[in-house]
């Protein structure tokens, strides 16, 4: 008797929640879409620049599917500059393939692609069956480079992410379940007093957080790390400070802290899949900018950019000025979410 | 006589329902007022529209010659709230200096307003004990003493009774008219009827109206009625 009347409260009140029961329900249609969008589609075209190849080796290479954009010579810049995946460079008894290698995967088909082009070129173009040398070189890393290596860096932001703004979020929400900003909002304190106090409340924790996930990442993990620790420090700051505020702005919209994890799947996985853990370049170009909306976006290309290449600030701080902004703007919606306890 | 508070035309709807409907009130300073009437009558918008944290759709509330919502105005209102808002994790003291603080209160008369407010609600003993620890009537007490402890002008208290036990009600009331003795104006929620019954002015609050307002005699006279429960209901009944 007792258990049924239990179960009949439990599940009057899930009826009651309607953004609950929507939660249970669409969320994962969304997750599902989201996921059939980022591994259906289509390889990305790779971009091989060629040195003194041949004719034929170019039309073996295209005919593997490889874009190949032939080249008179060939410095350190250009791979960027050409924004190649790879640069294969013949000359007289070998050949030597440089690998842009930020993605380890395409990194290596591209590899494979081309050993089995020179050797089908050679076998057609003469007898020879000794095969071409290939020498390899990477760009950025090396043949251990491991995808964590790449995706490392965007996890440590992720997570920084992800903390902050559940713990800042909830932190904001129990005091607006408890009845104890409404108090607060009594007394004389103004409304951007109160977002401050949150920003640096909660802020010294994510400090800490982010030393401590960036130092465990680097020395303990052994993440690769090319640029400053000081840079990353800073950059996953930043981040924390976009989490921060969108966890307090986020928290508005919660009215319990249930419902502030709802936004788990609406808010922080999104980010997750447009933040270049999972490789992008298939997808349609309209669908690839909606990465450029998402805060870990920004966040993850400065992290890639100085632990993995090894960049500094200087070279990221269009990234940073988004983050930035973000923050920004966040801060001053939180001050406005406000007024609806107090217009003052 | 001065008005602490002037209520004109306020009116606030939620959705579709009616919470508060173009309600006219003046409160006289220096006087205890009650607003009685049943749960969601709209009491609770009511005073909390009085010290500015909810906005009225339209009609203006005015505390002593200000209007509201006024940051300097909340110098002078202490507001207890329904729900006792205290942080269980901080101890008595704790949640007691945090109010104090927000209300600007300097060490020295911290606190002694921390040590005069705690021993009125008769809290002294219990105030370095963890407020997840208290009984629900030391928490309403606790919430009556951050209430007071900026001494303010005015006293807006939402069911400040409400699990307290007969003898500390007592008291409270007993401070209550004192503080109303120096001066200070008093507004309190109840639907205790003999609560109601200690107020100079009470005000019927019923479906978002004011159904009467006066002394606790002239509102029995005026419904022939012998205690204010039969006030109520006669006064209800007339509403219809």
């Amino acid at each position: 008797m007792r258990i049924s009347a239990l179960v009949k409260r439990i599940m009057l009140q899930m009826f009651r929640d309607k953004r609950t029961l929507a939660l249970l329900f669409l969320a994962p249609l969304l997750v599902l879409t989201l996921m059939y969008l980022i591994f259906d589609g289509n390889d990305s075209d790779l971009r091989l620049g060629l040195v003194d190849g041949s004719e034929g080796l170019a039309d073996v290479l295209e005919s593997r599917g490889i874009e190949v954009v032939p080249l008179e010579t060939a410095g350190d810049e250009t791979i960027a500059a050409n924004k190649l995946d790879g640069l294969l460079e013949v000359t007289g008894e070998g050949a030597e393939l440089t690998l842009e290698n930020s993605d380890p995967t395409q990194a290596r088909g591209l590899l494979a692609q081309t050993a089995q082009a020179l050797s089908q070129s050679d076998g057609t173009s003469s007898s020879n069956t000794d095969g071409i040398v290939l020498e390899t070189n990477y760009l950025y890393g090396n043949e251990e480079t491991e995808l964590f290596d790449v995706i490392g860096p965007i996890l440590v932001g992720f997570f920084v992410f992800f903390f902050v703004f559940l713990i800042s979020g909830i932190g904001l929400l129990k005091e607006r379940v408890s009845g104890t900003l409404e108090r607060v909002l009594a007394t004389p304190v103004k409304r951007w007093e109160i977002v401050a106090a949150y920003l640096t409340g909660f802020g010294i924790f994510a400090v800490i957080q982010t030393t401590i996930v960036v130092f465990f990442s680097i020395y303990v993990l052994d993440m690769v790390m090319e640029g400053s620790i000081w840079h990353v420090i800073v950059i996953n700051l930043l981040l924390a400070l976009v989490a921060l505020s969108l966890g307090i702005l986020l928290s508005t919209f919660a009215g319990s802290e249930f419902q502030m994890v709802q936004f788990i799947p609406l808010v922080i996985v999104p980010q997750i899949f447009f933040s270049g853990i999972f490789p992008i370049e298939g997808m349609a170009a309209w669908l690839q900018n909606i990465g450029r909306i998402m805060p870990l976006y920004y966040g993850a290309d400065a992290l890639k950019s100085v632990m993995y290449r090894g960049e500094g600030l200087g070279d990221v701080w269009a990234d940073l000025l988004v983050l930035a902004g973000f923050a920004l703007l966040f801060i001053a919606l939180n001050i406005v979410a406000l007024k609806r306890y107090r217009k003052l | 006589m001065n008005h602490a508070i002037r209520i004109e035309g306020l009116s606030k709807k939620y959705g579709t329902q009616q919470v508060l409907d173009g309600i006219n009130l003046a409160v006289e300073e220096g006087k205890i007022y009650g607003f009685i009437g049943p749960s969601g009558s709209g009491k609770t918008t009511l005073v909390k529209m009085i010290v500015g944290i909810d906005s009225p759709d339209s009609g203006t509330v005015t505390v002593m010659g200000e209007q509201v919502p006024n940051l300097k105005l909340l110098q002078d209102i202490g507001y207890m709230a329904q729900s006792d808002a205290l942080y269980p994790e901080l101890t008595g003291r704790e949640n007691l200096m945090f109010f104090a603080s927000l209300f600007g209160l300097k060490k020295a008369a911290l606190k002694e307003r921390i040590d005069y407010t705690a021993d009125l609600v008769q809290l002294q003993d219990a105030l370095s004990k963890k407020v997840s620890a208290y009984s629900g009537g030391m928490k309403r007490r606790l919430s009556l003493a951050i209430a007071l402890v900026h001494d303010p002008k005015l006293l807006i208290l939402d069911e400040p009774t409400v699990g307290i036990d007969p003898e500390l009600r007592q008291s409270v009331w007993h401070e209550l008219l004192d503080l109303m003795a120096q001066g200070k104006t008093i507004v309190l929620t109840t639907h205790v009827m003999d609560e109601a019954a200690k107020c100079e002015v009470i005000a019927l609050v019923r479906d978002g109206g004011i159904l009467a307002t006066g002394s606790p005699d002239e509102l029995k006279m005026k419904f022939g009625a012998s205690d204010l429960e039969g006030v109520f209901l006669a006064a209800g009944r007339e509403a219809e």
